[in-house]
């Protein structure tokens, strides 16, 4: 079942973060590759033949990709350690529904805070935050959003705590200050082994995202 | 016995994907049409969040995303299943329904569009195609589920029957079945199935309304 487990990533990818969380949850050993976005490697090619992105999870050689469907697959293929996807088949449509939320609304707002300026950046950081707190409203008084444990939401969402400084600096505001719970969430995930092994430093991703602006010639 | 409403539109492809899973599978449902200019209280309170169609409620507790829905009623009423039960192939099935979700914004975009933004939205069209047709319908399947349509035949739809619909209001042909053999032929497959060719929205109806649409739009931009 274990069989030869290798993540192609890069390690300031959110996305790769989840994967490298539900690996770390359930005490699965594997091969880190970190790839160069700007030289990818022959293998990212050939496992990722239709958008040439990491992370790629291979499994016996097998890629699986795109990353909330590599939680999904470690979770079903490695089901008896340390369960992310409710058993429920309701509460598992609330936690794909609150996946697809993230998906579709984190990056890209979070993408127009660093990258842009004046009323384009206001109106990103305006709905982020709106974003934010429509997740905190999931959450409610709950541990984390799958409950006791950690679920397919938390592991989702947590890797953009490592881009949060980076928007806050970018952006010039104070998430904390307009989602206190949601970061005492991430600090609770933070507490776990396998979610703060699993992520860079946020100060490293903001030298990242400096580096970035400085390539694409961005203010 | 449980109760299974569907709250969807009569033009939309994601609402149609519940209606062929719903009746794939031989489940009896209510279904309510919305008006999407004057959005009921209900699905308001059924999808506040996104506040679209189509929203499965089942037993009163509503489920939102049409992809999200299908996994549901897949898990709910495991006849006649649309997804592969290995989790391998169920993730190699995901992948090509999240792209083909992903790619969905092009129907909009061909035909809000006009001039050089329009250029853009065909090249992407054709882009797309071009991966289907390399990638996704490898190994001479008859449909993307193989020998029975899956989701992502389904999720696939709007490349086998709503985009011949935007082709003919913006007045262009960006489908070549020549170009695109595979796809070609799976169109043809995917729309003789009695479930599908049985619910379709209608062809005229919907170019008036599109067409319509796309008149507001250019005068808008006139202005």
């Amino acid at each position: 079942m274990a069989g030869e487990l290798v993540l192609l990533d890069f390690w300031p990818s959110p996305f790769g973060m989840r994967s490298r969380i539900a690996l770390a949850e359930k005490g699965i050993p594997y091969e880190y590759r970190e790839e160069d976005l700007r030289n990818k490697s022959d293998l990212l090619l050939q496992m990722n033949p239709v958008h040439k992105k990491i992370p790629v999870l291979i499994h016996n050689g097998k890629p699986v990709c795109e990353s909330v469907i590599q939680v999904q697959y470690i979770d079903e293929v490695w089901h008896d350690k340390a369960p992310l996807i409710p058993s429920d088949p309701y509460q598992r449509a609330v936690a794909r529904f609150w996946v697809d939320f993230v998906d579709k609304k984190i990056y890209d707002l979070g993408s127009k805070i660093w990258k842009t300026k004046g009323e384009e950046q206001a109106n990103a950081k305006k709905e982020f935050i709106e974003c934010l707190k429509l997740l905190e409203g999931e959450l409610g008084d709950k541990t984390y959003f799958g409950g006791e444990s950690l679920g397919y939401v938390d592991v989702a969402l947590v890797p953009f705590y490592t881009w949060f400084y980076a928007y806050e600096k970018c952006g010039d505001f104070s998430i904390e200050a307009e989602c206190p719970k949601m970061i005492a969430w991430v600090k609770r995930c933070m507490q776990k082994e396998s979610v703060a092994k699993s992520l860079p430093e946020q100060e490293k991703v903001y030298e990242f995202v400096l580096q970035l602006k400085k390539l694409f010639g961005i203010e | 016995m449980a109760v299974v409403k569907l709250f969807g539109a009569w033009f939309s492809p994601y609402a149609y994907r519940v209606i062929w899973a719903l009746k794939l599978k031989g489940i009896p449902y209510e279904y309510i049409e919305e008006d999407l200019r004057n959005k009921s209280p209900l699905l308001l309170q059924y999808n506040p969040i996104h506040k679209k169609v189509p929203v499965l409620v089942h037993d009163g507790k509503p489920i939102c995303e049409s992809t999200v829905i299908l996994q549901y009623i897949d898990e709910i009423w495991p006849q006649n299943p649309l997804l592969p039960a290995d989790p391998y192939d169920r993730a190699a099935t995901l992948f090509w329904i999240k792209f083909a979700d992903d790619k969905g914004y092009l129907m909009s975009k061909l035909y809000q569009t006009d001039g050089e933004e329009q250029q853009a939205a065909v090249k992407e069209w054709l882009e797309m195609l071009e991966v289907m047709e390399e990638h996704a319908l490898i190994g001479g399947k008859k449909f993307f589920g193989g020998e029975e349509i899956n989701m992502v035949d389904m999720a696939f739809s709007f490349v086998a029957y709503w985009l011949g619909v935007i082709e003919d209001v913006v007045g262009l042909e960006i489908f070549e079945p020549h170009k695109f053999p595979l796809v070609s032929l799976w169109i043809q497959n995917f729309k003789s199935i009695p479930v599908i060719k049985e619910n379709l929205p209608d062809a005229d109806k919907m170019f008036a309304l599109l067409k319509h649409g796309r008149e507001m739009m250019l005068a808008s931009k006139s202005d």
